[in-house]
C-alpha cells in the first residue's frame, strides 16, 4: 500500500497478559492498515483479542500487567511505546475510542457538557463559553434533539441511546482521524441501534474520519465496513473486502460465521454451527488455531502458517488457494 | 419561592423523621436505667435515712409515679428544654450540658481533623499505588490503628509525648472560650488517640472506593480523551469518592462522639464523656437522659448535614 494512502499500518502486534511469572499471548502477529476515511471491521467471537487490540493502539491497557509488542505507525509516530506525554495529544484528538456501555463508559457525577467540554479544552485553547458552544453544536449534530438541555443533564437521566450519541459526541468534538468503535451498539435496542450505525457512517462521511469498527455483529460489518478483519484465537485469519467475503470468505473461520447468521429465508432449517471450541490461550496449538474446529483440515495444518495474499484477500490458511467456502450470500443474492 | 426548595423542603422532612429518633432512643435509655438495680431514693437519703424520710424523697423526685408517667413528664419537659435537675448537685441538667459541651465538641472536631487529614492523603497515596510497597506499607497501619485500643493508644501517648518528653499535658482540658490556643494545645494528646481509629477506617473506606473507580470503565473513558492522570485523579477521581467519604465521615463522627467517653475518662477531661459516666455510676438518671438526648439530637443533626451534603456532590441521589 502506498504510505501516503496510509493512515494507520499495524504490524507485527502482539498482546501478552503478565501474571507474576506466567505469561499468556492473547494476540500475536497482528496486521493491517486502514486508509484515511476508510471504514474497518475486526470480527471474531468473545475473547479473540479484537477489543485489546483497539485498546492496545492508544495505549489502554494496563502497563503493570500487559506487554504489546510490534508497531502501530500513525502519522508518522509509533503508537505502541508511545510516551505518555505523546500519547495524550493523540488519544482523543487524533484518534478516539467509543465503547458497549455508554452508561457506564461515562462519568456518572458530571454532566454530558462538562465531559464534552473538557475534552475540548484538553485538546484546544478555549473559553468555557467557547467550549459550551461547541459542546451544544457537537450534540446536535449527532442528532440530540434538545442539545442545550442535554448538555446540562448527566448521564443517568438519558436513555440508552442518548447517552451513545453523547459518547459519539464526546468522542468526534476534536474531529480525529480515526475512531475505534468497540460493540457501540451490543447494549442497545434493535431500532436504536440501526439510529447509531447511520450516525456513525454520517459522520465518517462528513468529517472523513476513519473508523475501526470492532464487534461480533457480522450483520454491523456488512452494513457499514468496507473492509473486514476476521479474528481467531488471537489471530486475523481473514483480510478481505466485506462485499467479497460476504460471497465468498477463503477462510474456514470466516466460512463458519457468515453460515452461522440466522437468515429469515431459512425458516425451519437447522443454523449451522462451529463444532468445538476456541483452544486455551495457554495451550495454543503450533500450526492453524482452528484446525482442531475444521472440516477441511489436513496434515500440513499442523504447521504454522502467515496470512497469504491472493484476489484482495489476506488468508492464513493452506488450503486457501483449493477450498470454495460458503459465505452468507449466494453470488446471485449479492447481486440483486 | 425559599420554602419551595426541594432541599430545604427534603430538611424539613428529615426534621420530622426525628422525633420519633428521639422518643424511641430515650425511651429505650429511660428503660435501662430503671432496670439497673438499686433505690435511688435510698441512695439519695443518704445511708442512715429513716424509711420515711426514703419514701418522701421518692415522692420529691416523682420516683413513686408509675414508669411511664415518669417518662412522659421527663419527655414533655425535655421538649420545653428543660431537662430537670442533676440528683446529686441539683444543678440544672441543660446547664451543665452546655457547660460542658464545648469541651467534647472540641475534642471531636481536632479527632475527625486529623483522621481525615492524614487519612485521606495516605488513602490516595496507596489507590493509586495498588500493590507496591507503600500500598502495602499504608494498608498495615490502617489494620493496626482499626485493631488498636484508644485507651491503650491514649496511656503509649501520655507515657511519651507529657511524661518523657513533656510537650504535651497528660491531663485535663482548657475551655475553648477561655483560651483556644491552650485549649487546642490540651486536646492534641487526646484528639489523637480517639483519632487512630478513626484514621484507619477512612484509609480503609477512601482506598478501596478509589481502587474501584479508578478501575472504572469510565475512568477508562477519560485517558481515551487524552485527559492527564492528574486530572483524572482530582477531578473525576475525587468527585466520585466524595459520597464515600461523606459517608465515612458520618459514621466516624458517631463513632468518634461514643469514643470520647472513654477518652476522656482516661485524660480526665471535664466533658459531656466523664459526665456521664459518673452521672452512671451514681445513678444520676437525668443526667444520662439529658446527655443522651444530646447526644442522639447531635448525631441526627449531623446525619442530616450528610444527607444535604450527598445532594451537592452526587446528581443520582434524587431529591424526594
Amino acid at each position: 500500500m502506498n504510505p501516503d494512502e496510509t493512515l494507520l499500518a499495524v504490524d507485527g502486534l502482539g498482546i501478552t497478559f503478565v501474571n507474576g511469572n506466567t505469561r499468556v499471548e492473547a494476540t500475536s502477529d497482528i496486521g493491517f492498515a486502514i486508509a484515511p476515511g476508510e471504514r474497518v471491521g475486526i470480527v471474531g467471537e468473545s475473547g479473540c483479542g479484537k477489543t485489546i487490540t483497539g485498546l492496545s493502539l492508544l495505549g489502554l491497557l494496563p502497563p503493570a500487567t500487559t506487554i504489546v509488542a510490534g508497531t502501530a505507525m500513525f502519522e508518522g509516530e509509533n503508537l505502541i511505546g508511545l510516551p505518555m506525554s505523546r500519547m495524550r495529544h493523540v488519544r482523543g484528538r487524533k484518534i478516539s475510542m467509543i465503547f458497549q456501555e455508554p452508561m457506564s463508559a461515562l462519568d456518572p457525577v458530571f454532566t454530558i457538557g462538562q465531559q464534552i467540554g473538557e475534552t475540548i479544552r484538553t485538546h484546544f485553547s478555549a473559553t468555557k463559553a467557547e467550549a459550551r458552544e461547541r459542546a451544544v453544536a457537537a450534540l446536535e449534530s449527532v442528532g440530540i434533539p434538545s442539545p442545550e438541555r442535554v448538555h446540562d443533564s448527566y448521564p443517568h437521566q438519558l436513555s440508552g441511546g442518548m447517552r451513545q450519541r453523547a459518547m459519539i459526541a464526546i468522542a468526534l468534538v476534536c474531529e480525529p482521524r480515526l475512531l475505534i468503535a468497540d460493540e457501540p451498539t451490543t447494549a442497545l435496542d434493535v431500532t436504536i441501534q440501526a439510529q447509531i450505525i447511520d450516525l456513525l457512517l454520517a459522520q465518517s462521511a462528513r468529517s472523513g474520519t476513519a473508523l475501526l469498527f470492532i464487534t461480533h455483529d457480522l450483520g454491523v460489518v456488512a452494513e457499514t465496513c468496507t473492509r473486514m478483519l476476521t479474528m481467531y484465537a488471537g489471530e486475523i485469519v481473514e483480510d478481505a473486502p466485506v462485499d467479497s467475503a460476504l460471497v465468498r470468505p477463503r477462510h474456514p473461520y470466516t466460512s463458519g460465521l457468515l453460515r452461522s447468521l440466522p437468515r429469515l429465508s431459512a425458516r425451519g432449517a437447522v443454523l449451522p454451527s462451529i463444532a468445538g471450541r476456541v483452544p486455551d490461550l495457554r495451550d495454543m496449538p503450533r500450526g492453524c488455531r482452528f484446525a482442531e474446529r475444521c472440516g477441511h483440515r489436513r496434515a500440513e495444518c499442523a504447521q504454522a502458517q502467515v496470512l497469504e495474499e491472493a484476489d484482495g484477500h489476506r488468508v492464513r490458511c493452506w488450503r486457501q488457494s483449493e477450498l470454495v467456502l460458503p459465505g452468507a450470500l449466494t453470488e446471485r443474492e449479492a447481486a440483486a | 419561592m425559599l420554602a419551595n426548595h426541594p432541599r430545604l423542603r427534603m430538611v424539613g422532612r428529615r426534621l420530622a423523621q426525628i422525633v420519633p429518633v428521639i422518643v424511641l432512643a430515650t425511651f429505650i435509655v429511660f428503660g435501662l436505667l430503671k432496670l439497673v438495680p438499686g433505690d435511688v431514693a435510698a441512695t439519695l437519703a443518704g445511708e442512715y435515712a429513716t424509711d420515711e424520710r426514703v419514701a418522701q424523697i421518692r415522692v420529691a423526685y416523682g420516683l413513686d409515679q408509675p414508669f411511664l408517667v415518669q417518662y412522659w413528664h421527663w419527655l414533655w419537659n425535655a421538649a420545653h428544654l428543660d431537662l430537670s435537675r442533676s440528683f446529686m448537685s441539683n444543678e440544672p441538667v441543660l446547664d451543665q450540658i452546655l457547660h460542658r459541651f464545648p469541651t467534647t465538641l472540641l475534642l471531636v472536631f481536632c479527632a475527625l481533623l486529623i483522621s481525615l487529614s492524614v487519612g485521606v492523603p495516605l488513602g490516595i497515596l496507596a489507590a493509586t499505588r495498588v500493590g507496591s510497597r507503600v500500598d502495602v506499607a499504608v494498608t498495615s497501619i490502617a489494620s493496626f490503628g482499626v485493631a488498636l485500643p484508644s485507651f491503650w493508644l491514649a496511656m503509649i501517648l501520655v507515657a511519651t509525648f507529657s511524661l518523657s518528653l513533656g510537650w504535651f499535658p497528660a491531663t485535663g482540658a482548657v475551655r475553648w472560650s477561655v483560651d483556644p490556643r491552650l485549649a487546642v494545645w490540651y486536646a492534641v494528646l487526646p484528639a489523637v488517640a480517639l483519632a487512630a481509629g478513626g484514621m484507619a477506617e477512612v484509609v480503609r473506606q477512601l482506598r478501596s472506593a478509589l481502587i474501584e473507580v479508578l478501575a472504572s470503565q469510565y475512568v477508562r473513558t477519560l485517558y481515551a480523551k487524552g485527559l492527564s492522570p492528574t486530572a483524572i485523579l482530582w477531578k473525576h477521581g475525587l468527585k466520585n469518592v466524595a459520597v464515600t467519604l461523606l459517608t465515612v465521615i458520618g459514621l466516624l463522627t458517631s463513632r468518634l462522639l461514643g469514643g470520647a467517653v472513654v477518652i476522656e475518662a482516661v485524660f480526665a477531661i471535664p466533658g459531656m464523656g466523664s459526665m456521664v459516666v459518673r452521672a452512671a455510676i451514681v445513678k444520676d438518671f437525668p443526667v444520662v437522659q439529658g446527655v443522651v438526648f444530646a447526644m442522639v439530637i447531635l448525631v441526627i443533626a449531623i446525619n442530616m448535614v450528610i444527607d444535604v451534603l450527598y445532594t451537592l456532590v452526587d446528581p443520582r441521589v434524587a431529591l424526594k
